[in-house]
């Protein structure tokens, strides 16, 4: 299975209090290493989707299949550490935790997951190192390392949050309109960058934005609505 | 947990000036309860340590706690006197081992004086049974002779050989001073801490002599007998203010405060100055407990403040969980983050709190003991502190757990997306 990096099968998930389902997907894989642009306009249930991906919600019925590991049968806390062991997060903006410097926004995955500190150092001597190995791949330069995060630009940040995402190598990372703060040309820079990088660490991208354009980064390409059953599309 | 103290603690650093201000709130409010605690308890040991080894103090039939407070702490002041012969017939009485007399009213510049016999130096006791001790000096022998307390010699800058002028009354307004019969010093008593400290003695007949041509609180016109005449009349005192008596055997001083009391001659009154403090307390406590509670009601403000700033900054920091959660946190460190966060300003803020407490008795402790002889202890926290202290820490974590419970509800509702 281990070449499957997602698998959903028969999804349901509907908000409490909600009797039409939010999600309702009968199949949506995607292979491990695979990079796969979902496209959905606001409010279709990309951050549904991410959140299930992610662990922080269950389905209602259906399996969430990660990494050949069942999210439905995981307790909650077993859940959370999974995301932490292997799934790397860039959101739209406001993505780093404003007191803590560059370098520890960057490491900040490490400070939950064993494992991914683990893979880390298996990378660079310290942590440290691979913190600033990542942020030199990723074209930031030394001086911004020390200075706090609210001083840099809106795309220094998503840089930073990129590099925190795949920090001590996680199989997955997931990325949530994270081009929409950025203007046209540095969207292109960016999505590029974090393709590229996650082909070099060999990490499964899925990248969900409203903007249809921006699918020429990935390899795949598919819609939210096309992946939903009839009935709840129509 | 090291994960969370480390991330707890920049955060708050972030957010330092309202921690900060809340801090002190909860510091303040702490001082404030920790302080009237030990305000409270100092008083008492204070007063009880003022008067130690007399068994009965006999006076003019009155308010016990009055006689208390005038004979021993000086304070307020009583209507009657007790006349010399009953001091003889006091004397007499089966098991009595010694009787020191008193006589108050008249004062050097704020200060009481307390004419008695040599036998005070003697008898009186403080503190755990301590005796008096003079550092200079010697006591009063003949009249106009006084031995000063050490705080009255200490701010007066007074030393041997001084002469000085006793005034009628407390002091305070129009008095007349006995200007014409000066005193000298001939003793200085080492520090006690209780109002000792702050009298001028002096002996039964210099106090006699003193008052010879005087006539209801005033010289009388015409008569001045001048000082070298005064010896040539009979000192003997008239009246006392009262007399403190010790006896054999303690054990019997029920049965002579029955004699006491049914004094056939004159209406007077034994009391037990362990019995009279307690009344005194009794008297006291409600005015405690309303400084109690007062403080407690401070307190409560200070911690609803704090789960109040916790609160409000909850709201500014869920972009912040959001991304915790999806770095891996899980809603028990979200909610161990917050709880980390109100259980370190309540900790912080009452043990600062206390640290002022510490500081304050420092600085006020010496003008407590100059105006008032009150002794302030400057040690440690005492039982009863010690229990507020945890109270006050126990209150603020349980309190802090409000918004740590909100931020772990938010956290599940939120996932990593907040919905703001």
């Amino acid at each position: 299975m281990a070449d499957t990096a997602v698998r959903l099968t028969d999804l349901r998930y509907a908000w409490p209090g909600q009797a039409r389902p939010c999600l309702d997907i009968e199949t949506f894989a995607v292979a491990a290493g695979e990079s796969v642009f979902v496209h959905g306009e606001s409010g279709s249930g990309k951050s549904t989707l991410l959140a299930l991906l992610g662990g922080v919600l269950l389905p209602q019925a259906g399996s969430v299949n990660i990494l050949g590991t069942e999210l439905t049968r995981l307790s909650a806390a077993a859940r959370d550490r999974f995301r932490a062991d292997h799934a790397g997060f860039v959101f739209q903006q406001f993505n780093l935790i404003p007191y803590l410097s560059v370098q520890d926004n960057v490491l900040l995955p490490c400070r939950f997951s064993a494992r991914r500190r683990g893979r880390a150092l298996s990378r660079s001597a310290t942590l440290a190192a691979e913190a600033r190995r990542l942020l030199a791949e990723l074209d930031l330069e030394e001086p911004l390392w020390r200075r706090p995060v609210t001083q840099l630009s809106v795309g220094q940040q998503q840089r930073v949050a990129a590099a925190r995402a795949l920090i001590g190598a996680p199989e997955l990372v997931i990325a949530d309109e994270p081009t929409s703060a950025l203007d046209a040309a540095r969207q292109a820079a960016f999505l590029d960058l974090l393709a590229r990088e996650c082909a070099l660490a060999g990490a499964t991208l899925i990248f969900v934005s409203h903007d249809a354009r921006l699918a020429s980064h990935c390899a795949r390409s598919v819609a939210l609505a096309d992946l939903q059953r009839q009935a709840v599309a129509a | 947990m090291k994960t969370l103290l480390g991330l707890a603690l920049r955060s708050a650093w972030n957010r330092r000036l309202t921690l900060g201000l809340t801090l002190a709130a909860v510091a303040l409010s702490s001082l404030l309860l920790l302080g009237v605690e030990r305000l409270r308890a100092d008083l008492r040991a204070s007063f009880a340590m003022s008067v130690s080894g007399v068994d009965l103090v006999v006076g003019a039939r009155g308010s016990p706690v009055q006689l208390m407070l005038y004979s021993v702490f000086r304070m307020g002041e009583v209507s009657q006197n007790m006349s010399w012969a009953s001091v003889q017939w006091l004397e007499q009485q089966p098991g009595v081992a010694w009787t020191v007399p008193v006589s108050l009213g008249d004062s050097h510049r704020g200060y009481p004086v307390l004419g008695t016999t040599p036998a005070y130096f003697d008898r009186f006791r403080y503190g755990d049974r301590r005796e008096l001790r003079l550092v200079a000096g010697r006591r009063f022998e003949g009249v106009f002779e006084a031995v000063l307390g050490a705080e009255v010699a200490e701010r007066l800058g007074y030393r041997l050989g001084e002469q000085i002028a006793l005034a009628h009354g407390s002091g305070e307004g129009p008095t007349a001073e006995h200007s014409d019969r000066p005193f000298v010093v001939v003793g200085i008593l080492g520090r006690t801490g209780t109002p000792v400290d702050r009298s001028v003695h002096v002996s039964l007949q210099s106090m006699q002599a003193l008052h010879l041509d005087w006539a209801g609180g005033a010289p009388i016109p015409g008569l001045a007998i001048p000082a070298p005449m005064l010896r040539k009349f009979d000192l003997t005192p008239k009246s006392v203010t009262a007399v403190f008596v010790g006896l054999d055997n303690r054990a019997a001083v029920f049965g002579l405060q029955r004699a006491v009391n049914g004094h056939g001659g004159e209406a007077l009154m034994g009391v037990l100055p362990g019995v009279a403090l307690d009344e005194l307390w009794q008297l006291v406590a409600v005015a405690e407990r309303y400084a109690q509670l007062v403080s407690l009601l401070v307190v409560a403000v200070g911690l609803t403040g704090l789960v109040a700033v916790i609160l409000a900054g909850l709201n500014e920091r869920r972009r912040e969980l959001a991304i915790l959660r999806s770095v891996g946190a899980r809603p028990l460190d979200i909610f161990a983050l917050l709880a980390l966060e109100g259980g370190t300003l309540s900790l912080a803020g009452s043990v600062l709190g206390a640290a002022l407490v510490w500081v304050l008795v420092l600085m006020l402790g010496p003008w407590l003991q100059a105006n008032y002889g009150l002794t302030l202890a400057s040690g440690p926290p005492g039982a009863t502190e010690w229990r507020l202290l945890a109270g006050i820490i126990a209150v603020g974590v349980a309190a802090g757990l409000l918004p740590s419970w909100r931020a772990y509800r938010l956290s599940l509702a939120d996932g990593m997306t907040p919905r703001l």
